[in-house]
């Protein structure tokens, strides 16, 4: 049984990651027997216990890092990454830099080393074309890392986006996927055992649902 | 390189069942909400947005299943709309696997409500429709005012002036219909989204009037919209989601074929 734990903290929308984990899962186990068990948790025991864990997240940072605080997810993030795949989605993966420029500033886990930034009020293209903030809807992510949980999907496939804030980085070969917004932005990064994404796998129907069914086959950094 | 124009086909649904009639050929329950949106994703959909007309307050228990019941098999984002009145409307339909939700007449009664749900769930997943007829008169500048109750009843507002107000208010996009043309597949009333896309930096769902192809297109490069929604053309088969998008790209349109 492949247990799959997705971390509640209270915020947004977990029923649609668990339910494409779970269709993937079905996929998988038709073909190699291998049942998914997908957990909605906040209890460290059961997060613990898992095979894999997703961290995900949808909101505003500041509310989603006073729950993460209160519940103490982030000791539950760190201990996982260091035994077992962590998946961590847009707001997921933005908490898991060391600060946020979102709500006046916040400071979150600092378990990578990046930084969230507003797109600005005048977000512009090559063309000088105005484009809206939100950054909503499908746009290509190039990929920069030959990395497990891109198999099968092929390079600049769209995936979806919903996000006002960007996360940059200093490591750069921690980068596995990269958009273009107004500018470049980090779309996916690759950290021994941590996949995040800034784009919502589960609500991009065939690339997502490829790279979470990648995710549930996946042995993390030794891979 | 650039983000996808978006499709979104629109289903109208009463206790439960796709009304205005959707015409799959090969579809095995037409009214099944959760069929159809299965098949809109998998046909290329880029996003589904579910119109909830049931009357009474019991009969929405329904509803709640039948968001749960297609969220479970669609994996584009999901809109809700149609009787969100209170923050519970907005965590019930979150917690079913709703993305977003879309809020009209609460908003024209009780504009904080937009504010108090922006800061209590976030913007990215507060839709206000607004429903507009134009007001002017041949010889005058363009205006338009919201109207509420399928287009029968005026509010006075201006629209500009209140899609500012609530994109300030945390309104993360709005789904812009012309009462003026909505079910007279004419096309969108380019002059009004154009209007309402300028005015403000959120994306912009044009809705109302699209009878062919070209009239998508028009939405995107003439109306300035970020999305365009259709029913009657995608339910009765008159186009596929494919041959839609086909044809945007071939007006030179960024759309997502993949």
């Amino acid at each position: 049984m492949n247990q799959v734990a997705v971390i509640d903290y209270g915020m947004g929308n977990l029923h649609s990651v668990a339910k494409a984990i779970e269709h993937v899962g079905a996929e998988l186990a038709a073909e190699s027997g291998q049942a998914t068990k997908v957990t909605i948790t906040s209890d460290p025991a059961q997060i613990a216990a898992a095979d894999r864990v997703v961290f995900p997240g949808v909101g505003a940072i500041r509310d989603c890092m006073a729950e993460i605080n209160r519940l103490d997810v982030g000791a539950m993030v760190a201990s996982a990454m260091k035994t077992k795949p962590v998946l961590a989605i847009c707001v997921g993966m933005q908490a898991l830099m060391a600060h946020s420029e979102e709500n006046g500033g916040v400071d979150c886990l600092g378990l990578l080393s990046g930084r969230v930034k507003f797109f600005g009020e005048d977000l512009r293209d090559d063309n000088d074309a105005r484009l809206k903030v939100p950054h909503m809807g499908w746009n290509r992510v190039t990929q920069t890392s030959d990395h497990p949980l891109w198999r099968g999907v092929p390079d600049n496939s769209r995936f979806y986006f919903v996000h006002s804030y960007y996360v940059t980085m200093d490591e750069t070969d921690q980068v596995a996927g990269r958009s273009v917004y107004g500018r470049e932005i980090v779309a996916a990064i690759s950290a021994g055992n941590i996949f995040a994404t800034q784009f919502h796998p589960e609500k991009s129907q065939n690339a997502g649902l490829t790279l979470l069914r990648n995710f549930l086959t996946w042995n993390g950094a030794s891979d | 390189m650039a983000l996808a124009k978006r499709i979104i086909p629109c289903l109208d649904c009463d206790r439960g069942r796709v009304v205005k009639g959707v015409q799959f050929v090969d579809i095995r329950d037409a009214g099944d909400p959760v069929e159809v949106s299965r098949r809109y994703g998998e046909a290329g959909a880029d996003e589904i947005t579910f119109l909830d007309i049931t009357a009474s307050h019991e009969d929405r228990a329904t509803t709640v299943d039948t968001v749960r019941a297609i969220a479970g098999q669609v994996f584009i984002p999901l809109t809700v709309g149609g009787g969100i009145r209170t923050l519970e409307d907005i965590r019930t339909m979150l917690n079913a696997g709703a993305d977003k939700v879309s809020i009209n007449t609460a908003a024209v009664q009780n504009p904080e409500f937009v504010r108090e749900a922006a800061e209590r769930f976030g913007s990215q997943c507060i839709v206000v429709a607004v429903d507009a007829k134009r007001v002017s008169a041949e010889d005058e500048p363009l205006r338009w005012e919201i109207f509420t109750h399928g287009g029968r009843k005026p509010t006075g507002l201006e629209v500009i002036e209140w899609v500012r107000r609530m994109v300030s208010y945390g309104a993360g996009e709005i789904l812009l219909t012309s009462m003026d043309r909505d079910g007279t597949k004419i096309g969108f009333d380019l002059e009004l989204n154009r209007a309402v896309s300028e005015a403000v930096n959120v994306p912009i769902i044009a809705s109302g009037g699209v009878g062919n192809l070209d009239h998508l297109a028009d939405g995107v490069l003439l109306g300035a919209a970020d999305a365009v929604l259709a029913a009657s053309i995608f339910h009765f088969g008159e186009y596929t989601i494919r041959e839609a998008k086909a044809h945007m790209a071939s007006r030179g349109i960024e759309v997502r074929l993949d």
